[in-house]
C-alpha cells in the first residue's frame, strides 16, 4: 500500500490512535478486573451490601 | 410512567441493562471500525489537493467530533447531578472525563500530524487549534480537581459546576472557524463540501468511533459502581468494627 511521500505521517497518526485506544480497553478491563476482585475479597471478610441481606 | 432516566436511576438496574447492551455496542463498534478501516485504505481515492493524507482524516474527524461530544456529555450528566441529582449523573461524568481527555489528545495529535505536510507546520496558535488545546486542559482540570478533594460530594458538585462553566468553550470551538480567520478549514457540511467517495468512510469511521466511546464509557461507568461499592463495604465494615470493639472490651 503506497501511501505517498507523507506515508510516515499517515501511518504515525493511525499508530497513535491505535496505541491509546488499546491503552484506554487495557485500563478500563483492568479497573474492573480490580474492583470484582475487591468486592469478592470484601464478600469473602462476610461483608455484604445491606441490600444483599 | 417512568422514564428511560428514572428507570436506570437505580445503579444495580443499570448493572444488569449494561451488561446486556455492553457487548452488542462493542461488537457493533468493532464491526464498523472494521469496514471504516477498509473504506478509508482500500475503497477511497487520495484527495487532489491533499493526497493520501486525507487518511488522516479518517481518524482526525471522528477523534474531533468525540472531543467535543463527550464534554457535552459531562456537562449534561453535570447538570442532571446539580439539577435533578441523579445518581447516576455523577457517575457518568466521572467516567466520561478521562475518555474525553483521550480523543482530546488524539484530535490534538492527529491534526498536527496532518498539519505538517499540509500547512508545513506541526501547529499554529489559531483559534480553532488553540480552543481545542483548553479544551483538553479542561479535561484535565475536571479530572484533577475531582483527585485533589476526598469529600466525594464535595468533589462531584464542584466539578460539575465547573463542568457547566466550561461548555461556553463548545460554541467558541465549533463556531471559531467562522468568527475568525484561522488556518483550520471551515467545519465540514457533510452534505457538500465532502465528495461521496470520502464521505462514507468518514461517516462509518465517525459512527465506529462514537460507538467505541459508548461501549468505554458504559465499562468505566460500570467500573465507577463497582469502586464506589467497594468503598461503601469498606466503610461498613470499619462502622461494623468499630461497633463490636466497645462490646469486646466490656
Amino acid at each position: 500500500m503506497d501511501m505517498g511521500p507523507h506515508a510516515a505521517f499517515i501511518w504515525l497518526s493511525y499508530a497513535v490512535v491505535t496505541v491509546t485506544v488499546i491503552g484506554l480497553i487495557l485500563w478500563l478491563l483492568a479497573d474492573g478486573w480490580k474492583q470484582r476482585a475487591e468486592l469478592a475479597a470484601l464478600e469473602r471478610q462476610g461483608v455484604k451490601r445491606r441490600s444483599s441481606h | 410512567m417512568q422514564t428511560l432516566t428514572q428507570r436506570l436511576a437505580n445503579p444495580t438496574r443499570f448493572m444488569e441493562l449494561s451488561a446486556r447492551v455492553l457487548p452488542w455496542v462493542t461488537a457493533a463498534s468493532a464491526i464498523l471500525l472494521v469496514y471504516g478501516l477498509y473504506l478509508a485504505f482500500l475503497d477511497s481515492p487520495p484527495d487532489y489537493q491533499q493526497g493520501e493524507t486525507v487518511r488522516i482524516m479518517y481518524i482526525h474527524v471522528p477523534c474531533a467530533w468525540l472531543s467535543m461530544m463527550i464534554y457535552g456529555l459531562i456537562a449534561l450528566s453535570s447538570f442532571g447531578l446539580l439539577v435533578f441529582r441523579h445518581p447516576l449523573a455523577d457517575v457518568s461524568a466521572k467516567a466520561a472525563a478521562p475518555l474525553g481527555a483521550a480523543f482530546t489528545f488524539l484530535a490534538l495529535v492527529t491534526g498536527s500530524l496532518w498539519g505538517k505536510p499540509m500547512w508545513g507546520t506541526y501547529w499554529v496558535w489559531d483559534a480553532r487549534l488553540t480552543s481545542v488545546l483548553l479544551l483538553f486542559f479542561l479535561y484535565l482540570g475536571l479530572i484533577a480537581l475531582r483527585s485533589a478533594l476526598e469529600d466525594e460530594g464535595a468533589a462531584a458538585k464542584l466539578t460539575a459546576v465547573l463542568a457547566l462553566v466550561g461548555v461556553t468553550l463548545l460554541p467558541i470551538i465549533k463556531f471559531s472557524v467562522n468568527w475568525w480567520n484561522t488556518l483550520h478549514q471551515p467545519s465540514t457540511d457533510f452534505t457538500s463540501t465532502v465528495d461521496p467517495s470520502m464521505r462514507l468512510p468518514l461517516l462509518v469511521m465517525a459512527l465506529a468511533f462514537t460507538l467505541m466511546f459508548f461501549a468505554m464509557h458504559l465499562k468505566a461507568m460500570r467500573n465507577e459502581i463497582l469502586r464506589r461499592r467497594v468503598k461503601a463495604l469498606r466503610t461498613q465494615a470499619v462502622m461494623g468494627r468499630d461497633r463490636l470493639a466497645p462490646q469486646a472490651a466490656e
